[in-house]
């Protein structure tokens, strides 16, 4: 009878072992341990034995079925594991494939530097204010220094509509309209982005084009000078075209400002040594600005003897062009689906 | 403004380079465009024709010999005036010649020719200064020639011209002296005085001319009589330096005039003598006066005119042109000179109207009152001395401007407050006497003598200016004014939508506010009236649009021209009206699709009303309207919409926009567009974004599914079946309609799924019976349902 287990056990485990697949483990299960199995049969034989004898050969028959049991435990693991494997197996995808599509939109290249611009200034504290396109001569001309019939008028040839209301060909009439809605006349530190309109329309000029224009008004003896102008549009050139850039400025004359000046940065193409771009001059013009007038500030309620302040402003058109190497300024309007869509990514830190 | 370097040599001693020149005028401010040499040729040479013989293979060109002194070249010409002995302008082989001709050896038809003969032409004197002769044939040297040197000097064009780009205020650099003064101040020089000097004779002029000045617009009148003249060409320097300066030389009278406007930025005028009676009226025209001008032209004048005049009728126009009938001709002999200041605004508005001329800038920009007198006694000394004029005795003088220097009183403090770092107070000093201002000191404060020729300064601002302008601003520090902390705000909301949008996936267009009047009124119902531009660059853009969708149909219009089929774009900007009589501009954000539309999960689909009206809605959602706003059909649409396929949309019963299909004669693709007038959406308020407790009890999931007329809406139904469930009806959802086989075709299948929960337990199937029993009741009770089971 010992033999006979001994040779079940040694059959068993050599049988589980070479099992392959979960089914066949599961014949040897019954054909080992089940009701009829080889196991259940020696145990029913144990009649043959003494009784002497019978407990010690129980326990070693349980220890066999034991032994059984944990040996197709184990190899019912494995088993499982493989059968995984082999499933993921058959679910390989070439991941080089083409993905599934999610379209982006874009913004406008003229927007995306207005908002760089609006958010570096809010960075500092200015408010971005806005107001009417349609505006009056009063706002975008007289009370900006220039009365009826100034020459400074000719670069600004404009749009009427009526005597006195045109489209505003600056961005400073809001200016105007800042400084004069503030009752308790308090420091101002605004810009104003958004689109203007001259009366011109060739190669390099639109007649509808954006510009940005910004003011700080203090008290006097905050001191705001030519230095605290230049300091700030270093700020503004330098995060708008590059770091490393050298401002220059150069008198000039704006009615709305005196001094005026035209402030020209670093050839950023050539870095100053000269190229077509800047016209071999190394320098680029950028921007407009100038200490404010003090007729602007009398013109809109504020005591030139208690404030001063200064004002610049610029074009974005030609901005953008920079920005984005975009070589015509008429793509910037002709709104071509694949001019539109390239400008849909995260601008570079 | 072409400056002459020549020209303005004669009153300041410089040996700048003229390159270096205009960059150091661009420096204190004054740019320019361009700064070259009068004439831009290399290797030119006098030559000698010595043989000259036809070509032996052509009818017009010439086989020449030409002797340049150190050689003698083989030269073959086409000009007709080429001959034996003349003494020409010779390129060399290896010239180069304005316009990047560059002068090769050669073989013409079989003959060598190493060089070329030039015309004046060919040198690059513009066009418009060329005498016929200049335009025919080659340049013809004087017999004093001298061949082997330099033609260039020998014309007198050997000159360098920079052409400024200046600023309106500076009107007292429209003048040589005006020049002066400014190269003076960066280079500390002193011009040089003008020579005015010249004789007189006879009886005064006061004896038989009068003027009357009847117009406050004329500040100064002098006039001088000059006798006797005689019409010529002008001497070689006068006519280099007004072509050089961009003027056509005439004669020696109309030059003279004009070289003086030149020098002192005085604009003259010369009347012949003889035509005049013997008093000069300044007026103001009258409405429909006519006066025919100098070009031969008949103008009707109003009463924003200046004119010169006699006791019967106008004989010039102030500032801008003369008349025809006084007009300076070949045998004229005696010369009227007016020397005049009249108001630059109205001098301006008639220009405009008439002619810009180098006189009436000059007017418009402001005179100098002294150059007044100066400019007219220049004119006496050089019609003197180049067209043998005797000058009459006298001035008729009417004179009523200010004269003395302008004074101003600034301190150091304020100057260097302004500038924003410290200029020394002897550099300060240093710069008004570089620009020719006389000061006195007293304490801390400068008096400065401003002189009349600086128009351009009247307050402390434009000294300190002219501070900063002459010593330099290249040292200036940059730094942050020190200013109080305080908060900077944006428009968040147009940002968020143009974000909105762009995550939508729509590509954002920025287009053109004015259109042409045609498209002004389409695509709205809305009550306005147009605004259309007094002065239209061309009829295309003549009016405000009022509504974007105009500008987008453009812009697809465009691109499915360039073969873009999908099209998903939008645009936040203004639309302009006038309305009861006021005029207005409201913030629109429009968007158009056509196409396919990208929806991300592995496909793209067709656009529909569908797409555009979750587009809409998605940014009504995300603006806080959700539940708020309905699609509302209406029977009156404009007409360029489709009538089924359209809808006004309506935010707290309030139509703030329109979506919806373009008509079939609009476009015969399918296109989809929504405008919302953002202005009056976001003049509505939104309750703050809140959390909502999330009910710990179980849903329950109901469908519904009915036979329904046609024309019933979903929003009707949906609105219907959420009155009756009340306040247990969570969400309801179409999820199925269908009109196809097995339904009366007046009607439709449509299907719900209704979600029912409440916040404080669990429902029970009897609540839930009860609400469906309600709904179905209901439906049936309104719209005749026909319930499918």
């Amino acid at each position: 009878m010992q033999e006979k287990l001994a040779e079940i056990r040694k059959n068993a485990k050599e049988k589980i072992g070479s099992v392959i697949d979960l089914q066949g483990l599961n014949e040897l299960k019954v054909k080992f341990l089940g009701k009829k199995g080889e196991l259940t049969e020696i145990l029913r034989s144990m009649g043959t034995i003494s009784a002497e004898e019978r407990p010690k050969f129980g326990s070693l028959v349980n220890e066999v079925r034991n032994e059984i049991e944990e040996a197709i435990k184990f190899a019912e693991e494995n088993l499982k594991e493989k059968e995984l494997e082999q499933k993921l197996e058959k679910e390989k995808i070439d991941i080089t494939l083409p993905s599934t599509k999610i379209k982006r939109g874009s913004k406008h290249p003229l927007n995306r530097v207005i908002e760089e611009i609006e958010d570096l200034f809010v960075s500092m504290g200015y408010d971005v204010v806005s107001g009417p396109e349609l505006e009056t001569d009063e706002f975008c001309f007289e009370r900006l220094n220039l009365p009826y019939g100034h020459p400074a008028r000719d670069m600004q040839d404009s749009f009427y509509i009526t005597d006195t209301l045109l489209l505003r060909t600056q961005t400073s009439a809001v200016q105007a309209r800042v400084m004069l809605a503030n009752e308790e006349k308090t420091p101002i530190r605004m810009i104003c982005t958004g689109k203007t309109y001259r009366r011109e329309d060739d190669a390099t000029h639109s007649h509808q084009f954006n510009q940005v224009e910004g003011l700080v008004i203090d008290r006097k003896e905050k001191n705001v000078s030519l230095a605290d102008l230049k300091g700030t549009l270093e700020v503004l050139v330098k995060k708008l075209l590059g770091e490393n850039l050298q401002l220059r400025f150069r008198p000039s004359y704006f009615p709305f400002t005196e001094p005026s000046y035209e402030v020209d940065v670093t050839c950023f193409k050539c870095g100053g040594k000269g190229c077509p771009l800047c016209k071999k001059t190394g320098w680029i013009e950028v921007l407009g600005a100038g200490i404010v007038h003090p007729n602007v500030l009398k013109l809109n309620g504020y005591d030139p003897e208690k404030y001063s302040g200064f004002a610049f402003g610029t074009g974005l058109d030609r901005l953008a062009m920079f920005k984005y190497a975009i070589p015509d300024m008429r793509l910037l309007y002709t709104n071509d689906i694949r001019f539109l869509s390239q400008f849909d990514r995260k601008d570079e830190a | 403004m072409k400056l002459s370097l020549n020209f303005v040599k004669d009153y300041i001693d410089i040996d700048t380079d003229v390159k270096t020149l205009a960059e150091d005028m661009t420096r204190v401010g004054n740019e320019y465009d361009s700064a070259e040499k009068f004439i831009n040729a290399t290797e030119l040479v006098i030559g000698e024709v010595k043989t000259c013989e036809m070509h032996p293979d052509s009818d017009h060109l010439h086989v020449c010999t030409v002797d340049i002194g150190d050689e003698i070249l083989n030269i073959v010409c086409g000009a007709p005036n080429v001959r034996k002995g003349l003494k020409v302008i010779v390129a060399k082989a290896g010239a180069t010649l304005p316009g990047d001709v560059k002068i090769k050896k050669g073989m013409i038809r079989g003959v060598e020719s190493n060089g070329m003969l030039c015309s004046i032409q060919e040198l690059g004197i513009e066009h418009k200064f060329l005498t016929d002769a200049d335009k025919n044939g080659i340049c013809e040297l004087g017999e004093d020639a001298v061949v082997g040197e330099d033609p260039i000097k020998y014309l007198g064009f050997d000159d360098s011209v920079i052409d400024f780009e200046l600023t309106a205020n500076r009107g007292d650099l429209l003048s040589i002296l005006g020049m002066a003064y400014e190269i003076g101040a960066i280079y500390d020089k002193t011009p040089k005085p003008i020579d005015t000097t010249y004789s007189e004779s006879g009886e005064d002029i006061n004896n038989n001319f009068k003027i009357e000045i009847k117009t406050e617009n004329c500040k100064a009148f002098l006039a001088k009589k000059v006798l006797n003249v005689t019409i010529k060409e002008s001497p070689k320097f006068i006519k280099n330096r007004l072509m050089a300066s961009g003027i056509r030389p005439i004669n020696n009278v109309v030059d003279i005039s004009n070289y003086v406007m030149l020098e002192t930025g005085q604009p003259l005028h010369f009347y012949d003598a003889d035509k005049l009676e013997n008093k000069i009226i300044v007026r103001m025209a009258e409405e429909n006066e006519k006066l025919t001008t100098l070009d031969g032209i008949e103008r009707t004048l109003d009463k924003n005119d200046i004119v010169i005049a006699n006791e019967k009728e106008a004989i010039g126009l102030a500032g801008v042109m003369g008349g025809l009938d006084t007009e300076v001709e070949n045998d004229t002999k005696n010369i009227l000179i007016e020397s005049a200041i009249f108001d630059s605004i109205k001098v301006r508005l008639t220009s405009k109207k008439i002619l810009r001329s180098e006189a009436s800038n000059r007017f418009e920009k402001g005179l100098d009152s002294n150059r007044t007198y100066m400019a007219i006694d220049r004119a006496c000394n050089l019609l003197e001395k180049y067209a043998d004029a005797k000058v009459v005795t006298g001035m008729a003088v009417y004179d009523k401007t200010e004269k003395e220097d302008k004074i101003i009183d600034i301190t150091y403090n304020q100057i260097n407050s302004v500038l924003g770092f410290n200029v020394p107070n002897e550099e300060i000093l240093n710069v008004f006497r570089k620009l020719g201002f006389t000061y006195t000191l007293k304490g801390e404060t400068i008096s400065v003598k401003v002189p009349r020729r600086r128009i351009d300064i009247s307050i402390k601002e434009d000294l300190i200016e002219e501070v900063g302008r002459i010593y330099g601003l290249d040292n200036i520090e940059g730094k942050l004014p020190v200013v109080d902390m305080k908060q900077g705000s944006f428009d968040k909301t147009t940002r968020e939508i143009r974000n909105k949008m762009v995550t939508l996936g729509l590509n954002e267009t920025l287009s053109y506010i004015l259109i042409n009047d045609k498209e002004v009124k389409k695509y709205t119902t809305d009550e306005f009236e147009e605004l259309r531009l007094l002065d239209p660059i061309t009829e295309d853009r003549n009016t405000l649009r009022y509504s974007i969708i105009p500008s987008l149909m453009k812009i697809y219009e465009y691109n499915k021209s360039h073969n873009q089929k999908d099209i998903s774009i939008f645009e936040i900007g203004k639309g302009f009206f006038k309305k009861n009589g006021e005029y207005g501009e409201n913030l629109k954000l429009c968007c158009l699709m056509t196409g396919n539309y990208y929806l991300g999960i592995d496909n793209k689909k067709k656009v529909d009303f569908y797409i555009i009206k979750g587009i809409a809605e998605e940014i009504l959602n995300y603006l806080g309207y959700e539940n708020r706003y309905s699609f509302v059909v209406k029977n009156t649409l404009p007409k360029e919409f489709h009538p089924y396929q359209t809808a006004e949309i309506s935010v707290n019963n309030d139509i703030v926009g329109i979506i919806g299909k373009l008509h079939p004669s609009i476009s015969k693709e399918d296109v989809y567009v929504f405008e919302i007038n953002l202005d009056k959406l976001l003049d509505k308020k939104v309750s703050k974004m809140k959390y909502k407790e999330i009910s710990k009890y179980p849903t329950i999931s109901k469908d519904i599914a009915m036979v329904i007329d046609k024309n019933i809406s979903s929003q009707e139904i949906a609105m219907a079946i959420k009155k009756a469930a009340g306040s247990l009806l969570l969400s309801t959802e179409v999820f199925d309609v269908y009109n196809g086989k097995g339904i009366d075709f007046n009607k439709k299948s449509i299907a719900f799924s209704l979600l029912f929960g409440a916040q404080d337990r669990t429902l029970t199937d009897e609540e839930i019976n009860n609400i469906m029993n309600k709904i179905i009741e209901n439906l049936e009770k309104k719209f005749n349902a026909e319930l499918r089971k």
